[in-house]
């Protein structure tokens, strides 16, 4: 621990996969790196905003539950993104907003009860070293986390916070509005991509037209949704970089949307991209749970996603 | 299909395909080097990655500096005043020492067969070429290079290895890498290099990138030893039907 960090938690249980984020590793991609960071940009950004963290503030993103915490100082932190049942000590713990947590109190995360990947910042955030300029932790790659190596969180683990004195913004709980129901059926934003003229009309049709059933394979690489067969007249194509939330179609006709973890090239062809928001909103959707795709404008998907990030970033009055 | 190249494709709010070709040719390189290199100067802090691959080139850029109209106008100038990168396009050269054993080149049998040939014109045919890097993914550092020599061609594996060791040189088609960690793959494996492919601490982070000249060299297993290589044996390959 050095002179600008502090005391956080200390893991008493691991839970299935708890990752440190920020929001990415950038510039590298060129090397067959990936970019990891927040699976759901949305929840991710507000647990910083509500801690008073500045954008960016590395938080641990805890997808199904399971992990434990003891606090080890005196901490001021959110939490946001799904309800994992979670506690603090035996009271339920409260979602959306800043709070205090005294030393020695536990922290403690269920089950999914809405959504799938909840969001925990702390003031000053979570301190870790960078590695290729950023701390977002890729286990397939073995970059970033506490430890450098991409490990997941281990029982025992001391989680260390960046101490600091000023607090970037004054809001203290989410608008009512903001928190999302994650079991509602979601409707994702897609913005066509250059192959969309080669599926047929039918699958056209279809690929606006069906209620996806999110598949159970799915993780921060990409999620694959299930139903009518869409049919591609290209079927491969040669390798190309592949942007966040491309919506590829493999020739079994199954569209998979790529997200944070993706492989940073690939050859089949693609519907389009979900926006940021909309791939965050699927990556909250638990297996089972049905999605529509819904033809977007570059220009409204842009203005949007500007103005989350405006909101986002604004500095207190 | 869609008309005249290069072209210029929608890929989500932050992001532009630029096309350049729609077939895999050397002198590709040249351009997609250029291209990257004034795209750098182009978007100046507004771009967050290049990703270029064969044919194409993947800008993405930060929309909340520019927009993604901006963004595309930008491209349109640059593509209007391109010309082929001749020096910086290149690439640069390497050598990597390659023991090529069947202990850890578990495939190299096979493809002796498939091809028609010896086991040692399988390693002088693979070592006699330069290759080029066309692409980098898959995982940080893993470099597609090509094209190799036709009397080598070998499909992918149908059942591929759930765990290749770091430094595998393999083959699979018309390409040729070396894998930089240990990770599931279903190129046929050939040799094993001791050299790093990916090393956080080194700068660049990658020994190879895209547009750079890539011989490998047969080493005997002393060298291979004494540059640090791991000799453990791979799994061999599963009896493949038909292939």
């Amino acid at each position: 621990m050095s002179a600008s960090t502090t005391h956080g938690f200390r893991v008493t249980r691991a839970g299935p996969l708890a990752l440190l984020q920020d929001a990415g590793r950038f510039g590298v991609r060129h090397l067959g790196v990936t970019q990891g960071g927040p699976a759901d940009i949305h929840a991710w950004a507000w647990a910083n905003r509500l801690a008073g963290n500045r954008w960016g503030s590395p938080v641990l993103e805890i997808t199904f539950g399971g992990l434990e915490l003891q606090a080890e100082a005196d901490l001021t932190i959110a939490v946001t993104g799904a309800d994992l049942s979670a506690k603090h000590d035996n009271q339920p713990l409260p979602l959306w907003r800043r709070f205090r947590v005294g030393k020695g109190e536990r922290l403690t995360f269920g089950s999914p009860a809405n959504g799938l990947r909840a969001y925990l910042a702390v003031a000053g955030g979570f301190s870790a070293e960078p590695v290729l300029g950023s701390v977002a932790c890729v286990v397939r790659e073995q970059l970033g986390g506490f430890d450098g190596q991409g490990r997941r969180l281990a029982k025992d683990d001391r989680l260390v916070v960046a101490t600091s004195d000023h607090v970037h913004s004054d809001t203290v709980e989410a608008p009512p509005e903001e928190p999302p129901d994650y079991s509602a059926p979601a409707v994702l934003d897609l913005v066509p991509g250059a192959q969309i003229a080669a599926f047929t009309g039918r699958s056209l049709y279809d690929a606006f037209n069906t209620e996806w059933r999110v598949d159970d394979r799915a993780d921060r690489m990409g999620v694959r949704l299930l139903g009518p067969c869409l049919h591609c007249r290209i079927e491969s194509m040669i390798s190309e970089g592949i942007s966040h939330g491309a919506v590829q179609v493999p020739a079994d006709g199954q569209p998979i949307a790529l997200l944070n973890d993706r492989q940073t090239i690939g050859g089949y062809p693609r519907l389009g991209n979900l926006t940021p928001l909309s791939a965050s909103r699927l990556a909250q959707c638990v297996p089972g749970q049905t999605v529509r795709l819904r033809p977007a404008g570059m220009e409204r998907a842009s203005r949007e996603h500007r103005a989350f990030i405006q909101a986002m970033t604004a500095n207190p009055a | 299909m869609h008309g005249a190249l290069p072209r210029l494709e929608p890929a989500g709010i932050d992001s532009w395909m630029v096309r350049l070709f729609d077939t895999i040719e050397e002198n590709n390189l040249l351009w997609l080097a250029a291209l990257s290199h004034d795209c750098e100067a182009a978007f100046g802090e507004a771009l967050v990655d290049l990703v270029p691959s064969y044919t194409t080139l993947l800008v993405t850029f930060d929309p909340v500096r520019i927009s993604a109209w901006q963004a595309r106008k930008t491209l349109s100038q640059v593509l209007a005043n391109l010309v082929p990168d001749d020096a910086g396009g290149e690439g640069e050269q390497h050598e990597i020492a390659t023991w090529y054993h069947p202990s850890v080149g578990p495939d190299l049998e096979r493809v002796a067969r498939l091809s028609g040939m010896s086991v040692d014109d399988v390693i002088k045919t693979h070592s006699f070429q330069e290759y080029r890097v066309f692409a980098l993914g898959f995982s940080p550092g893993f470099a597609f290079m090509g094209l190799l020599d036709d009397s080598l061609k070998c499909p992918r594996m149908d059942t591929p290895r759930q765990k290749v060791p770091a430094g595998s040189v393999a083959i699979a088609g018309q390409q040729t890498a070396a894998y930089p960690a240990v990770t599931p793959g279903g190129w046929n494996l050939i040799g094993r290099t001791a050299a790093r492919l990916f090393d956080r601490n080194r700068e660049g982070f990658s020994l190879l990138k895209v547009g750079d000249r890539v011989r490998f060299v047969s080493v005997d297993r002393e060298t291979f030893e004494s540059e640090g290589g791991d000799v453990t044996p791979a799994e061999p390959a599963r009896e493949e039907t038909a292939s």
